[in-house]
């Protein structure tokens, strides 16, 4: 293969689903051992090329030229012989099955015709030592943590020797410290030879691994530049389509500080939740919207599912609505007024193959049911008015939730909780792996409920949404509070501080109230 | 086809929503994918019309029909278990118990001495039982976390020796009429369970589409998880659903003592699990839950029926219609993925 040509180009792709463009002349080359970026809201079309290219689509138009030649992959698998590996956002592993036998699945080490257990040990063990992982691979997947998970199934591809890897929103689960290890990693990948396309929603990771970057809008490839030579508020700009002045203005949703706190909604006192939380400890008062940070596995995803009693804690005090309750099910804390977004929307928000007037009325129908008959045209007017309300984009109401962008069925489940009046509302990584648009929208949203006099208790691994948004910050290290912070305190370095330094435990009654 | 002794025609009408889609819609290919089961049946309809003698009869109505009654009785239940994700083995088993109850209670002295509580009590108290037992499935499955394929083969296997013990493994023959009306008699020449058949059909349908509590089924059956952080009662849902599965076969299991005058717990409802679960397979609700067709499973246990029927009147052997009876489920499950794939 000649020098100078680009080790993956993809020029003129078309691809039509029901007569509708998904892409429209998109184009896409990456150069041998480059770290091309891939950006661009949800619905923008890079999935679709990344499917085309792998073989999960068929393209109706355009040429894919990859390693000197003209290719046609009729599935991932035969792309995956074909040198192209990919790791999709959600992990497409066995959880049952051992580390090093999802390593090497479908292509295991066999002596006498039986499985060479030791040799696909060892070389998976090995693997993972490069990822700077040490655990032990005769473990069934499913006993670690979901960034160990992601990394097993970055080693997998790792393994298959590709020239090209890529890597579909691959940090989305991960926390810093793994992210820097998955950089690294990338680095190695990129010295060995090894090309990577690296799509993210997470600006700032472009700039610390990606030589190039490419836009897409519409199905369309926008705009193609070297990292160096664009900064974050251009490349925003492309990617929304919209003029830079409108984007400088601000960078989240949250503007300013609320008002005068109301009346405490929740508090939560020495919280012990199995082996992960110690001694969690926050309060949120009504128009308040309080930030909960932490590194992943810091306890908050599990302080936040105690309080709504999706797993209940082991011990500790909870108030809600100043009542001390100890909520066994979800259904306790949502007649008290509760409600929950959690962070994993596919898994365990949207019932997929529901209508979006369905999924919004989920939690709300009983109120809806008169002697166990469902009012159609109230259900109906609700839905209506929180689609108005929270201009979620759908064909119609009876449209199925799951096929809906990410950011629309982020706002269906936002929606499904609005309407059912609630007092705290717990939204667990409210903005993840959605578009930056919609972000916006959502981020505005949620002030605008918290100037209302809902309060908020806000999750987030994004700094940037907690900084800008929360009126007080709990930061959780371990599983013990350590670190509660008004709003004028709580600045990147002061959360990132706390984080690191376990500083000791903090009262709810801190320094400084209200 | 302007006959109107046309066979089947209330399954069809029942449909009309289908029908009219298929007006609104252009893709005709689609359509008969999606609606492999109503398919398959109207163009049986038109073979049988044309070809098999003596088709277009009240007696061959009313023969397919009452074979068919007990299979879409206990489809009902099935459907809606089907529609949590779950599934129930125990229902033939359930009806052998009914079906062992029910003259126990007539033939005994107290439903010899006072005979129309006697007969109230041997369709009432079989009924319930069964719906007992299906609630303990339920408990079974929901208490423990137990798959409830491996549940329920816990009655599957125990219900039918449970009925030969109250019976002592007699058989019980018996003459009743009032009792009997539930599989030999007639309503303005409608077989009597064919109503019950028809009513559970249009109630469970109606009760999936409007109630709270089906609109909670199918959101059990779609995510779990998503249910349950909605606030929606899982395991009260599902305990339910499996007590209705065990009334829809002990009523089931009821029809067929009527209408062989006689109580074999080692007979009654044999196989009947299985004859259920391919029709609302066939019917068009798939396994993995959260969708859910009750008139798909009347369709689907019709299509199945005729089916056999239209074999043995042109002198095929009933093993061999064992054999297409097979393939049928498989063309079902075939043009059910081709449907959602599309």
């Amino acid at each position: 293969m000649p020098l100078s040509s680009p080790l993956l180009a993809m020029r003129n792709i078309d691809k039509r689903f029901l007569g509708a463009h998904a892409l429209a002349a998109a184009t896409l080359e990456v150069e041998p051992a480059e770290v091309m970026g891939l950006v661009g809201q949800n619905g923008a079309g890079k999935s679709t090329l990344i499917k085309v290219l792998t073989g999960a689509h068929r393209k109706d138009a355009g040429t894919i030229v990859f390693w000197g030649k003209e290719i046609e992959f009729a599935s991932p698998q035969e792309a995956q012989r074909g040198g192209i590996s990919t790791i999709y956002q959600e992990i497409n592993l066995i959880p049952y099955r051992s580390v090093a036998e999802n390593i090497f699945l479908g292509r295991e080490f066999r002596r006498y015709g039986l499985l060479d257990w030791r040799r696909m040990n060892g070389e998976a063990a090995e693997l993972l030592r490069r990822f700077a992982i040490e655990i032990d691979v005769r473990r069934p997947l499913m006993e670690f943590s979901t960034a160990i998970q992601q990394m097993v199934a970055i080693a997998r591809a790792v393994s298959f020797k590709s020239r090209l890897v890529i890597m579909d929103e691959p940090t989305s689960s991960l926390d810093e410290r793994e992210v820097a290890v998955l950089f690294d990693v990338i680095r190695q990948l990129r010295a060995e030879g090894v090309s990577v396309i690296f799509i993210t929603h997470r600006l700032d990771e472009l700039y610390q691994i990606c030589d190039r970057v490419t836009v897409m809008r519409d199905g369309r490839t926008v705009m193609v530049s070297a990292i160096a030579d664009v900064d974050k508020l251009h490349l925003i700009a492309a990617m929304l389509g919209r003029d830079l002045e409108a984007v400088r203005q601000r960078s989240t949703g949250f503007r300013g500080t609320s008002g005068a706190a109301g009346g405490e909604v929740l508090a939560a006192e020495r919280l012990v939740i199995g082996r992960k939380v110690r001694d969690a400890r926050l309060e949120v008062r009504a128009g308040q919207i309080v930030g909960l940070a932490g590194l992943l596995g810091s306890g908050r995803t599990e302080v936040a599912r105690a309080i709504f009693g999706a797993d209940p804690a082991d011990s500790g005090v909870i108030r809600l609505m100043g009542k001390t309750v100890s909520p066994e099910e979800p259904a306790d804390a949502i007649a008290l007024g509760v409600g929950f977004c959690t962070e994993d929307r596919k898994v365990e928000g949207i019932v997929p193959d529901m209508s979006v007037r369905e999924n919004i009325t989920l939690a709300l129908l009983p109120r809806l049911t008169r002697a166990g008959i469902v009012d159609e045209a109230r259900q109906r007017e609700v839905v209506g008015r929180f689609i108005a309300r929270l201009a979620i984009k759908t064909a119609n109401i009876e449209q199925k939730v799951r096929e809906l962008s990410g950011g629309n069925q982020q706002k269906v489940m936002l929606a499904r909780w609005l309407c059912t009046d609630p007092k705290l509302l717990i939204l667990d990584e409210p903005t993840r792996g959605i578009d930056v648009g919609a972000k916006v929208e959502i981020q505005s949203l949620i002030k605008e409920l918290a100037d209302q006099g809902l309060g908020v208790l806000m999750i987030s691994s994004e700094l940037e949404e907690i900084v800008e948004g929360a009126d007080r910050v709990f930061v959780l290290s371990d599983g013990r509070t350590v670190a509660n912070l008004p709003h004028a305190e709580a600045t990147g370095p002061a959360i990132m501080a706390a984080m690191a330094h376990d500083v000791g435990p903090v009262s709810v009654d801190g320094s400084d109230r209200g | 086809m302007t006959s109107a002794r046309f066979p089947l025609t209330e399954a069809i009408v029942v449909d009309a929503q289908a029908i009219a889609r298929l007006r609104a819609s252009p893709n005709v290919a689609g359509f008969l994918r999606r609606y492999a089961a109503l398919t398959g049946l109207v163009a049986l309809l038109a073979f049988n019309f044309a070809v098999t003698p003596n088709f277009t009869t009240w007696q061959t109505l009313n023969v397919n029909l009452t074979q068919v009654a007990t299979i879409v009785i206990v489809s009902v239940g099935m459907t809606l278990v089907i529609a949590t994700g779950g599934i129930d083995l125990s229902v033939g088993s359930l009806m052998a118990i009914s079906g062992a109850l029910a003259p126990l209670i007539f033939l005994s002295p107290f439903g010899r001495d006072h005979a129309t509580m006697g007969i109230i009590l041997a369709f009432v108290v079989p009924v319930a039982v069964a719906g007992l037992f299906g609630l303990f499935n339920g408990w079974f499955i929901t208490r423990f976390r137990v798959q409830p394929i491996v549940a329920t083969l816990v009655l599957f296997i125990a219900g039918r020796g449970i009925g030969q013990v109250i019976t002592n493994g007699n058989l019980q023959a018996f003459k009743n009429p009032s009792f009997q009306f539930i599989g030999l008699g007639r309503i303005f020449g409608v077989p009597c369970q064919v109503l019950i058949m028809l009513a559970l059909v249009a109630g469970a349908a109606w009760m999936l589409r409007r109630t709270l509590f089906g609109r909670q089924i199918l959101a059990v059956g779609g995510n779990e998880k998503a249910a349950r952080l909605a606030g929606i009662p899982v395991a009260p849902v599902k305990r339910w659903v499996y007590a209705i599965s065990g009334l829809c076969a002990g009523i089931a299991g009821l029809v067929v003592v009527s209408i062989n005058s006689s109580s074999d717990a080692n007979l009654v409802g044999l196989g009947m699990e299985l004859d259920a679960i391919a029709a609302v397979a066939v019917g068009g609700t798939p396994f993995t839950g959260g969708r859910a067709t009750v008139v798909g499973s009347l369709l689907g246990a019709l299509l199945i029926q005729l089916l056999r029927y239209t074999l043995l009147a042109n002198g095929v052997p009933d093993a061999a219609a064992l054999v297409v009876k097979g393939a049928i489920i498989a063309g079902a499950v075939w043009s059910q993925q081709r449907s959602a794939a599309s």
